[in-house]
């Protein structure tokens, strides 16, 4: 007799194997339509595969995890810049990536967003929102020159420049009026805007053009450029910024992510970037973890390299498991080791030894790097299994003392 | 016997030494800045004195009466006349004296403070992370005190000055006075110092006592001269004894304060620069060459440092190292070791009842080769066997001892190749022992170690015990790591001509006769069951290539993939592909398709790759030696070169390509005119000028792309760079294209050539020209040779390849560094999940399945999917 979904679904279920191989054995069995005989004789093979496939105990997966992350990093190309999925933006490739991503570097060379929308099938609604995330300086909507004559800098704006980039006259006014009314007094006439410096001096001039220039009228600041790509059906945006993460975030400062996250139409539950260090302060540590695991797996995905997740995922674990991102190396990880011989060993080996000294450390030699220091066998793989001797009398004791229990 | 179990290591304990503990340790105190006397004698109570160690062969040491080599060298001290800063410390001592009254010596923060940040050292200590971030606030509030909260007395402006003084307001703060406050601290505030109490007393910082290293440490070297030169060591520590006397003669002759701390200045010079001579601020001191001396710090620090140089890389005996070369006969799990080498490396043999006449006869043979070089006699002392004395061992020769016998045929014995950048960089090979001076392997196990032969050298190790014979051969042989740790694909493999002769043996129907065919497999370690002819020519019968390959298949073995020459046509017409794309094997024969890189290559070969995991490592091992053999031989019964003449096209092909790279130009051309005239449509997100580069750069890629699909078709599929190329052996059909039609496009970094003079590439130009050629295309091919100009552009895209591998070594080298040592201490428990050294979880469940990555596939979808059709005996295909 056929069983029916539910029972077999029902036998799966306890089994103590992974989530997806219980879904796919589910529909397979399904599909084949299996008697109570078989799917018992099916999970018997399934269990015994899994076994064999499950990895051995005292297995170095730290070493082998980082070989595989190290190795293939020798046949990787150098080329900083080239396209991704989005052939507009410049994204850093390559080893120079990978090399920032295990870093956990605080102001990433290509930071780039992924926007998706609420609704991602309207253009013109993305159009809308991609105006709103871009930020239009003066150079967009219109040209900017001194009058020394005049001691006054007049700004020149285009209509058509207005409209596209979704703004009015009076509106890049206001923004203009409230970000100088202190140094300067500003006049709007048509499309026109003069602005003159409540002090007359050259040099205040000079400074008023720059901090003209540096004025975000529309969108979010520190956004140079936003694309719309239709990806299968659906439009999202890419934008390109720049952003450095702060050690101690405070409260009323938001970083770029935060401020589209707040755009309504922007579905927050699918939009991230790939700068670690900014997905770790918005979304929190579980975040950075699978966007190093991403991001590691894209870069070297994009190289023709196959890595498994798994090496990946540990170094992501290892980067974050104190709730905080931190790099590989001496300023992270390393850095933090509670032996003083394996940080002695790594860098800056002479600090380590005069701390070590003053704060009396003691050195418990768990590690690799100890045990080889001091020449003995490391506890790791063949090293950490160990005979574990009785003596007789002791068994025959002890097994004397089970049978007086019993 | 006598058993115990070999002595660990528990713990090492790091502290300061007091000066008490100096002197305890001490066994002479130095006083004499000489070290030997006129007649090459060491001084007594000079920093050689005999009671300090030995280092000459022959002597005993006056102190424990050890032997050079066996007695470790004993401390001796010096009693400084005053005390000096400890350089190292010079920081911690300046917020450690800003930090505390001037006064009573208090930490200058009430004692409820300084409590809330003793526990939080205590959590901190407890769950092994580092207190540095709880310390450096402990300071920072407490230099915010300027009244002491416990005396009341108020404190003055501590003033620290490179290298080593300190000034309170304009007052020099000597040494003598701030030992004299760190002495009065109490327990209670070291602690929340992140001091010691116990073993590092801030006081301990200021050096009163200098331990002097034993000699073994700092030995002298005699020239060949006879004169005696000392280690830098010595010599710093002679300055600081000199000093030390004439500071304690001034004293006591009532010098002027100037000139007494002129000298305590000195004294502290001398003393810095022996713990450190590269302190910022303080002149190194120097040899009478002007080289700078090696002290202290310098011993320690870096690559060639005592940790990373001596300490985390040790040396080992029992290796060897030669140059590698080839050899197709050997299996992948052995090695073929010159027979010089396979004399002079030895693996300890115990004499036992068993065995003792086969020890007999290596002894008795002595240095021919399958003899022993030693033996060692159960009371540890060993014995070079000689042709005089090898009968007179054999005589004594009894259960017990040792005998260090010759590699012989059959031993297990590592095998590395640097740069060790993975676990099958490092392999378990069986000794083959071979005439000739060079290490010998297979050519399947080239890429794992990333070898070649164009005078690669690697390494060998012989394995001293069964427990480490045992391990290897169990986990480190060849056969067990043909399985890429990394991503779960086999990395052993055929190469080059495997894969170049399979493919011409498997792709059309190639005839062979009975001997033919027969000769082909006579190497294969399979069993000779000749099939049924594939049919019958002029009434003899013929056999095919197809069959040849079946034949060292395992006899159930199925399969069904595409290989490397699939078009990926919009309708696949299986098994009836003309390309030979569709490859199916079923039940151990190749019905169609050609064996490629595919099939067989290392890193991607699909049959081999499900050889090792539906049969076992063994069959896998035996069918890569079977098919190297094949293709060996099948190569060289069809003959393969590859020359000048390969790359010929003819005259209309030549015309073909020029036209297409002319109306490349011409299509450049009036792309460069629509930007002058601004007519170009810029692409969005571009300037109109990177609109135009990406517009050329496509345009001239393109036509490339077509002079190379000219020069292909006319090449066809029976020449030998294309038959290379195709099937994955070498090359690719852009070398070919570069070779025989054009070179393309030079760039740096990823963008045309733009460097030189103004406005223009060079001055054959003229500016502004933004045209192909002016940029560096190079529109003729390697055969026909590039000009001047494009030879110069070609070089200029070809430094940027050099400077990009020197650059990526390094910085690859660098990150791998990083990552194992961030990593090496993790480790799968027994309950499957993966702990650090602290103890804190890094994952609960490996790789959040618990799965190995090598044998992923075994846990995969595709397996419950051939169980499941397995047991329903249906084939899952077409029921889904």
């Amino acid at each position: 007799m056929v069983l029916s979904k539910e029972s077999i679904e029902k036998s799966v279920d306890g089994l103590s194997i992974p989530q997806s191989l219980k879904e796919s054995l589910v529909e397979y069995c399904v599909h084949a339509g299996v008697t109570r005989a078989q799917l018992n004789e099916i999970i018997k093979r399934v269990m015994e595969s899994y076994e064999y496939a499950k990895i051995e105990p005292c297995e170095a997966v730290g070493v082998v995890a980082a070989q595989s992350i190290g190795e293939p990093g020798t046949q990787m190309t150098m080329r900083t810049f080239h396209y991704a999925g989005v052939a507009e933006i410049n994204v850093t490739l390559g080893l120079p990536r990978l090399i920032e991503i295990l870093d956990a570097r605080k102001d990433p060379s290509t930071p780039i967003m992924t926007i998706m929308l609420k609704d991602g099938k309207d253009r013109e609604l993305a159009k809308k929102v991609a105006l709103e995330i871009e930020a239009t300086n003066l150079s967009h909507i219109g040209s900017i020159y001194t009058d020394l004559a005049e001691m006054s800098i007049v700004i020149e704006t285009s209509e058509q420049a207005l409209s596209q980039r979704g703004l009015t006259i009076d509106t890049v006014y206001d923004v203009l009026r409230d970000e100088i009314k202190d140094k300067a007094i500003v006049e709007l006439d048509g499309l026109r805007i003069t602005v003159r410096p409540s002090e007359p001096s050259y040099r205040s001039l000079l400074q008023l053009v720059k901090l003209i220039e540096g004025i975000t009228f529309k969108g979010i600041k520190n956004v140079s450029r936003v694309v719309i790509q239709k990806k299968d059906d659906e439009y999202v945006l890419y934008a390109q910024y720049r952003y450095k993460s702060v050690e101690k975030k405070s409260k009323t400062r938001k970083t770029p992510l935060e401020q589209v996250l707040s755009i309504p139409e922007v579905d927050a539950s699918r939009t991230k970037t790939n700068h670690i260090m900014e997905m770790a302060e918005v979304f929190g540590i579980e975040a950075a973890r699978n966007s190093i695991v991403e991001e590691a797996m894209d870069t070297l995905r994009e190289q023709g390299l196959n890595v498994d997740v798994r090496h990946i995922m540990l170094v992501a674990d290892t980067m974050t498991v104190d709730g905080e991102v931190k790099a590989i190396g001496r300023h992270g990880v390393s850095g933090e080791k509670a032996s003083v011989l394996a940080r002695a060993a790594f860098e800056e080996t002479v600090n380590h030894i005069l701390e070590a000294g003053v704060r009396g450390e003691v050195d418990i030699l768990d590690g690799v790097t100890e045990n080889v220091i001091v020449g003995q066998p490391v506890k790791l793989g063949t090293g950490d299994v160990h005979l574990v001797a009785i003596p007789i009398g002791e068994i025959m004791k002890k097994m004397k003392g089970e049978n007086d229990g019993s | 016997m006598n058993y115990s179990p070999p002595k660990r290591i528990d713990e090492i304990r790091f502290g300061l030494l007091s000066p008490q503990e100096i002197r305890d340790m001490s066994v002479v105190r130095i006083i004499t800045p000489d070290t030997y006397d006129e007649d090459g004698f060491p001084i007594d109570m000079g920093l050689m004195d005999p009671r300090l160690g030995v280092i000459d062969p022959g002597l005993r040491c006056k102190t424990c009466g050890g032997r050079a080599g066996e007695c470790p060298g004993h401390f001796g001290h010096i009693e400084l006349v005053a005390p000096v800063v400890h350089v190292g410390y010079v920081r911690l001592i300046r917020s450690l004296l800003r930090a505390i009254c001037r006064e009573c010596s208090r930490l200058l923060l009430t004692d409820e403070v300084r409590d809330h940040y003793l526990h939080k050292i205590k959590e901190l200590k407890k769950i092994k992370r580092p207190i540095d971030d709880v310390v450096r606030e402990v300071f920072f509030e407490a230099r915010k005190n300027t009244i002491c909260p416990h005396c009341g007395a108020e404190q003055r402006e501590i003033k620290y000055e490179k290298p080593t003084s300190f000034y309170e307001g304009e007052e020099r703060l000597m040494p003598t006075e701030i030992r004299s406050r760190f002495e009065k601290m109490i327990d209670e505030d070291i602690l929340a110092v992140g001091m010691d109490p116990k073993r590092a007393r801030p006081e301990w910082m200021i050096l009163t006592v200098l331990p002097v290293p034993p000699v073994t440490v700092r030995p002298s070297i005699t020239l060949e001269s006879g004169q005696r030169s000392e280690d830098d060591l010595t010599h710093k520590l002679v300055d600081i004894i000199r000093i030390s006397q004439r500071f304690q003669e001034n004293k006591e002759a009532g010098a002027p304060q100037l000139i007494i701390e002129d000298l305590w200045e000195l004294l502290q010079y001398h003393v810095t620069t022996y713990l450190d001579n590269e302190v910022a601020g303080v002149p190194p001191a120097r040899h009478r060459s002007g080289r700078p001396l090696k002290t202290l710090s310098q011993r320690l620090k870096g690559k060639e440092g005592r940790f990373r140089g001596s300490l985390s890389g040790k040396r080992v005996n029992f290796s060897a190292r030669t140059v590698i070369s080839p050899d197709p006969n050997l299996s992948i799990n052995e090695v073929g070791v010159p027979l010089d080498i396979a004399t002079e490396l030895t693996v300890p043999m115990h004499v036992t009842p068993f065995n003792i006449e086969e020890c007999k006869e290596y002894v008795r043979r002595g240095s021919k080769h399958p003899g022993a070089n030693y033996v060692v006699r159960p009371d540890g002392r060993r014995v070079k066997i000689l042709d005089t004395n090898a009968d007179e061992i054999v005589e004594m020769l009894e259960p017990g001892w040792i005998v260090e016998r010759h590699l012989k045929d059959g031993d297990i014995v590592l095998f590395n190749r640097q740069p060790s950048l993975h676990r099958p960089s490092i392999m378990a090979h069986e000794v083959k022992v071979l005439p000739g001076k060079t290490f010998r392997l297979n050519l399947a196990v080239c890429p794992p170690y990333n070898a070649d032969f164009d005078g690669d050298e690697m390494n060998l190790h012989a394995l001293q015990t069964l427990e480490a014979q045992a391990e290897a051969w169990i986990l480190m042989r060849v056969q067990e790591n043909i399985l890429s740790p990394r991503f779960g694909g086999p990395i052993i493999g055929g190469i080059h001509d495997h894969v170049t002769g399979l493919f011409l043996l498997t792709n059309g129907e190639k005839k062979f006769s009975k001997r033919d065919f027969v000769e082909l497999l006579k190497k294969c370690d399979i069993e000779i069951k000749l099939p049924e002819p594939a049919g019958y020519e002029d009434e003899k019968p013929y056999w095919t290539g197809k069959q040849a390959f079946s034949m060292i298949l395992p006899n159930d073995f199925s399969i069904l993939y595409k290989n490397g020459l699939c078009q990926r046509c919009s309708e696949c017409k299986k098994e009836k592909c003309e390309n030979e794309a569709y490859v199916v094997i079923e039940n151990g024969e190749l019905k169609c398709g050609a064996i490629d890189k595919k099939g067989i290559g290392a890193f991607e070969g699909l049959i081999l790759d499900r050889i090792v995991k539906e049969y076992s490592s063994s069959d896998a091992a035996r069918f890569i030696n079977n098919f190297t053999l094949l293709s060996i031989r099948s190569i060289m019964h069809f003959g393969f070169s590859f020359g000048l003449k390969d790359e010929d096209i003819d005259h209309t092909a030549k015309a073909q390509i020029a036209e297409v790279i002319r109306e490349a130009e011409d299509r450049v051309a009036r792309l460069i005119d629509a930007y002058k005239n601004g007519e170009l449509e810029p692409a969005p997100g571009r300037t109109i000028e990177e609109t135009l580069e990406l517009r050329i750069m496509e345009e001239l890629g393109k036509a490339r792309d077509s002079a190379g699909k000219i020069a292909g078709k006319q090449m066809g599929m029976t020449n030998p760079a294309v038959i290379m190329a195709r099937s994955g052996a070498r090359g690719s059909m852009l070398n070919l294209t570069q070779i025989a039609a054009c070179v393309g496009q030079q760039s740096v970094r990823g963008e045309r050539i733009r460097r030189g003079y103004r406005d223009r590439t060079l001055p054959h130009f003229e500016q502004g020209d933004l045209g192909a050629e002016a940029h560096g295309f190079v529109k003729r091919g390697y055969k026909e040779g590039l000009s001047p100009i494009e030879y110069f552009f070609h070089a200029i895209g070809g430094r940027e390849g050099l400077v990009d591998t020197a650059v990526r070594t390094s910085q690859s080298g660098y990150l791998q560094r990083r990552l194992i040592n961030a990593l090496q201490d993790l480790e799968v428990e027994y309950d499957g999940g993966v702990r650090e050294t602290r103890g804190v979880v890094v994952q609960f469940l490996y790789g959040e399945d618990g799965v190995d990555p090598a044998k992923s596939d075994h846990a995969s979808p595709e397996v419950i999917k051939s169980i499941v059709s397995d047991v329903v005996g249906k084939d899952l295909e077409k029921v889904v």
